[in-house]
């Protein structure tokens, strides 16, 4: 039935317009952390970023967008989510983040699980989130397999980079089901490398602990291929991680949650692993969470740490559209005595160029440099200023509809009473 | 392990209990006989057994000059002064002569609001840590549960408190028993104030409230243990049966006689319009069945909770004159909540209806501004146009109401309760946090002294402990 849908879907889409677009007269955001430009121009053709600054030229022919008095940024990059994997969350069917029952796990992918017709996506892209770093949830084992980075676009090809990761269930959540422990966690974790050290080999043991699939999966994280992003709280854990990672050199390994990563914040810079944190995380929800804080992501910063936001287990199938508020209230920060959060530059960079960074992909989104993809928003304000909203979107250099299931309703429900009709006819 | 641990215990009070039954036979004649009068009420009832023994910590009498004030009930006052002495409201006003001897803090640039009251809190029922063994907020034994009371659940100790304060501002709460129950128990309205006991948090007068719950929750509770309610239907026959039974315990209850019932009691104080009902319903057509089951047994709601589709029927909410308490862009996390739109709050208080911003979530309290003035925003893009002073009174006025305390505090009003919170900026704005929050005038938080910080025992002695949070 999806397959069909898709299919159909496939027929009516235009191919990407190789259309060349200026947006003149806006406050330029590049989103690498430089001060916006005022009166900046944007120009981006065949789906590519050409120039944005002050004094670009307008190529002849482009198709001319006034922004004056507008904001003028790359789209958002959802710095850990699972968008695009749920329509409704607790409507199990509609709901792929989690394969429980699988005997798989780190073979797991989300590529072809993600559905770019989930009401999630398109309330996104309308929101201004245009990129998506793409996790699974682990079920019953500690690796809960292979993410994707996706865009938001209104079309039916959603899968910017498949098998962009791995990801792993480390801390309590990991110790729950490694088999009850920390202590089980780690002898978990190096038995399943060696035997995709072996697997490596074309050796598969009788006795192994994984599937030949999934130890086949762990090969690319072992040699360093692909990232490997461990979820992670507390400060122990998180120096224990560092740890492993010396046993592992090649590892290329992303922190993600980090809700205690202030207290270590140096060790975790001397180790040169970025990180993806909760950003507003302040209560002791678990214990490993104890020295919660929302000058966590402003410390690490400061110590050197290359940290994007992400919002591991929280609404992540659905609110990446609230990412900009969230970098809003590291800014908030700066006015508050003895909390330590962001600069509006770096704020802002943290939810565009950071994860695209950290994810491996800074030469690709999260910017509006000459070359990356046209992913461009039109703000009416400050992104980051929970008031302001988005005017227009670009995916790839091409104009996204903007309309929702929730701008339809609006528009059906603007006066309740029924009309002449029923509200079913109005539309 | 839990459980080998229950069963021993049960063994060994069911030995216990045998071992004395023959020693005991003529007593236990006497013994029933007195256990039978316990259950008569011996005189009037008492109403407040657990009476709220709160004290309100005293300050300077204090004068902020130069303010942005919104005062809760729609109006606003620029460059004015706000003066609260004995824990009072004194004078609100764009030029108030200072009294001698009182502090005075200027305030220029910065903004002055009643302190933010949320409607819909599980602080303390459900505290951090969310360990199992803080689980205390739904008593998922039967779907019909209103003899418990959440203050019998509330930890005093939760962090959450002094989150809500410091970061959202929040002065006032209403905790709630959860969602699993059609009857989930009644619900205690909290002064922020940490205290040793829950009765030291109880804000004196407010009436008790009535927490109920439609849609999804209950049928699927007890649906999958195959029992009533399966079916939104089972949901209503078990509220009207239970409702039908309140009426006639309420008549039977005169008599003097009447064994005391205390699921019985909380639903004839509905039915007596002493505790107002906080009723969990997310679709309109379910609010629309709810308000014609509250005209059928003679009782009103005070408000619905996670009203996400009071958009829809917001005309028949002002006609029944019932609140709605909204998130402003929750959505899609469950069926019964995939029509949410972001207009939702706006859209209801044009109509005329009562509209309020709850949180339900111990970080969503700390932003319930920030929820408001996202719902303002979407509003006037559709072109409903509320001013940011009267956006305030669905943070603290219409709040008040909902929970029967709107004569006391939830606006900047002479006598009333000086909960008063200065914003370091405009309090619409993602950029600004509360600097000083004053709770019956005592100053419970200033963001300028580390030591007007609360910290809650759990936190003493950990790390990160008295930390910026």
């Amino acid at each position: 039935m999806r397959a069909l849908l898709i299919a159909l879907l496939a027929c009516a889409a235009t191919p990407a317009f190789a259309q060349t677009v200026a947006i003149t007269g806006g406050k330029v955001v590049i989103g690498d952390g430089s001060a916006p430009i005022e009166g900046g121009t944007v120009v981006f053709t065949n789906g590519r970023v050409v120039a944005a600054g002050r004094g670009v030229a307008v190529p002849a022919g482009a198709t001319i967008v006034d922004a004056r008095g507008k904001w003028v940024t790359p789209g958002i990059v959802a710095g850990f989510s699972r968008l695009g994997l749920a329509g409704v969350d607790a409507v199990d069917p509609s709901n792929d983040t989690s394969a429980n029952k699988s005997v798989f796990n780190a073979a797991l992918d989300v590529a072809p699980a993600i559905n770019p017709t989930v009401a999630a996506i398109a309330v996104n892209r309308a929101a201004g989130v245009t990129r998506a770093i793409v996790s699974p949830a682990a079920g019953d084992a500690i690796f809960a397999g292979q993410g994707a980075v996706i865009d938001t676009g209104s079309d039916v090809s959603p899968v910017t980079k498949a098998k962009a990761f791995q990801f792993v269930e480390f801390g309590e959540a990991g110790a729950r089901r490694a088999g009850g422990a920390r202590t089980a966690l780690f002898v978990n974790f190096r038995t399943a490398l060696a035997e995709a050290s072996d697997a490596a080999r074309g050796v598969f043991r009788e006795d192994a602990l994984l599937k030949r699939a999934d130890a086949q999966a762990l090969i690319p994280v072992a040699n360093g291929q692909i990232r490997l992003l461990i979820h992670i709280e507390s400060a122990t854990d998180i120096l224990a991680v560092l740890d492993l990672k010396r046993d592992y050199p090649l590892f290329n390994v992303v922190l993600v949650g980090v809700t205690e990563g202030w207290r270590v914040a140096g060790q975790i810079s001397a180790a040169k692993v970025p990180v993806i944190a909760s950003a507003l995380n302040d209560l002791p929800d678990s214990f490993e969470q104890i020295a919660a804080t929302q000058s966590n992501i402003g410390r690490m910063k400061a110590a050197g740490v290359n940290v994007a936001i992400g919002m591991i287990d929280d609404n992540d199938e659905r609110q990446a559209q609230l990412s900009m508020q969230y970098a809003g209230n590291l800014v908030a920060l700066n006015k508050v005595p003895g909390a330590t959060g962001l600069s509006w530059n770096d704020a802002f960079a943290a939810i565009t160029s950071k994860p695209a960074e950290v994810i491996g992909m800074g030469a690709e989104i999260g910017s509006l440099r000459a070359g990356r993809r046209g992913d461009v928003v039109i703000w009416d304000g400050d992104p980051l200023e929970v008031t302001s909203a988005v005017e227009k979107v670009w995916i790839d250099g091409v104009a996204q509809p903007l309309e929702t299931r929730q701008t339809r309703l609006r528009a059906r429900y603007a006066t309740p009473q029924e009309g002449a009709l029923p509200k079913a006819f109005d539309r | 392990m839990r459980l080998g641990t229950f069963m021993m215990t049960a063994a060994f009070v069911t030995a216990a209990f045998s071992s004395q039954v023959e020693a005991k036979k003529d007593k236990d004649k006497d013994k029933d006989k007195s256990s039978e009068a316990m259950l008569k009420p011996a005189g009037p009832l008492n109403k407040d057994p657990y009476p709220s023994t709160y004290r309100a910590y005293g300050g300077a009498e204090t004068l902020i000059t130069g303010v942005t004030i919104y005062d809760g009930e729609g109006g606003r006052i620029e460059n004015g002064s706000v003066l609260f002495r004995d824990g009072k409201i004194v004078e609100v006003g764009a030029k108030v002569d200072t009294p001698s001897g009182a502090t005075v803090i200027n305030g220029a640039g910065k903004w002055v609001t009643p302190g933010i009251i949320d409607v819909h809190s599980h602080l303390g029922d459900y505290p951090t840590p969310g360990v199992d063994a803080h689980s205390d907020g739904n008593e998922v034994t039967g779907p019909v549960r209103p003899e418990v009371w959440a203050e019998h659940s509330v930890w005093p100790q939760d962090p959450g408190f002094a989150r809500a304060l410091a970061n959202g501002g929040v002065t006032a709460l209403q905790i709630l028993p959860g969602s699993a129950n059609l009857f989930g128990g009644r619900s205690v309205t909290l002064k922020n104030v940490y205290a040793r006991t829950v009765q030291g948090m109880k804000f004196p007068g407010a009436p008790y409230g009535l927490k109920m719950a439609c849609g999804e929750n209950p049928k699927r509770v007890y649906g999958s243990r195959n029992q009533m309610p399966q079916t939104r239907m089972g949901n209503m026959a078990v509220n009207r049966q239970t409702w039908a039974k309140a009426v006639e315990y309420r008549k039977k209850a005169e008599k003097a006689d009447t064994p005391r019932d205390l699921a019985m009691e909380t639903l004839a104080g509905v039915l007596a319009g002493e505790i107002l009902v906080h009723n969990h319903c997310y679709r309109a057509d379910e609010m629309a069945l709810v308000m014609d089951m509250a005209k059928e047994f003679g009782y009103k709601v005070s408000t619905f909770h996670h009203a996400v589709e009071s958009y829809k029927i917001a005309d028949m909410l002002k006609q029944n004159d019932v609140c709605s308490a909204m998130w402003a862009d929750w959505w899609g996390f469950k069926m019964e909540s995939y029509d949410a739109i972001n207009e939702n709050i706006p859209m209801v208080h044009n109509a005329g209806a009562c509209a309020i911003v709850h949180s339900d979530d111990p970080n969503g309290i700390q932003r319930l501004n920030q929820e408001a003035a996202k719902a303002l925003a979407d509003g006037r893009r559709m072109g409903i146009n509320v001013s940011d002073e009267v956006a305030w009174t669905w943070l603290s006025y219409n709040p008040a109401k909902a929970l029967g305390i709107a004569d006391k505090t939830g606006s900047l009003k002479p006598g009333k309760m000086a909960d008063v919170v200065l914003w370091n900026g405009n309090p619409l704005s993602v950029y600004t946090r509360p600097e000083k929050v004053w709770i019956d005038g005592a100053l419970m938080y200033d963001a300028n002294d580390p030591k007007r910080r609360p910290v809650s025992d759990f936190e003493l002695g950990q790390p990160g402990e008295g930390d910026v949070k």
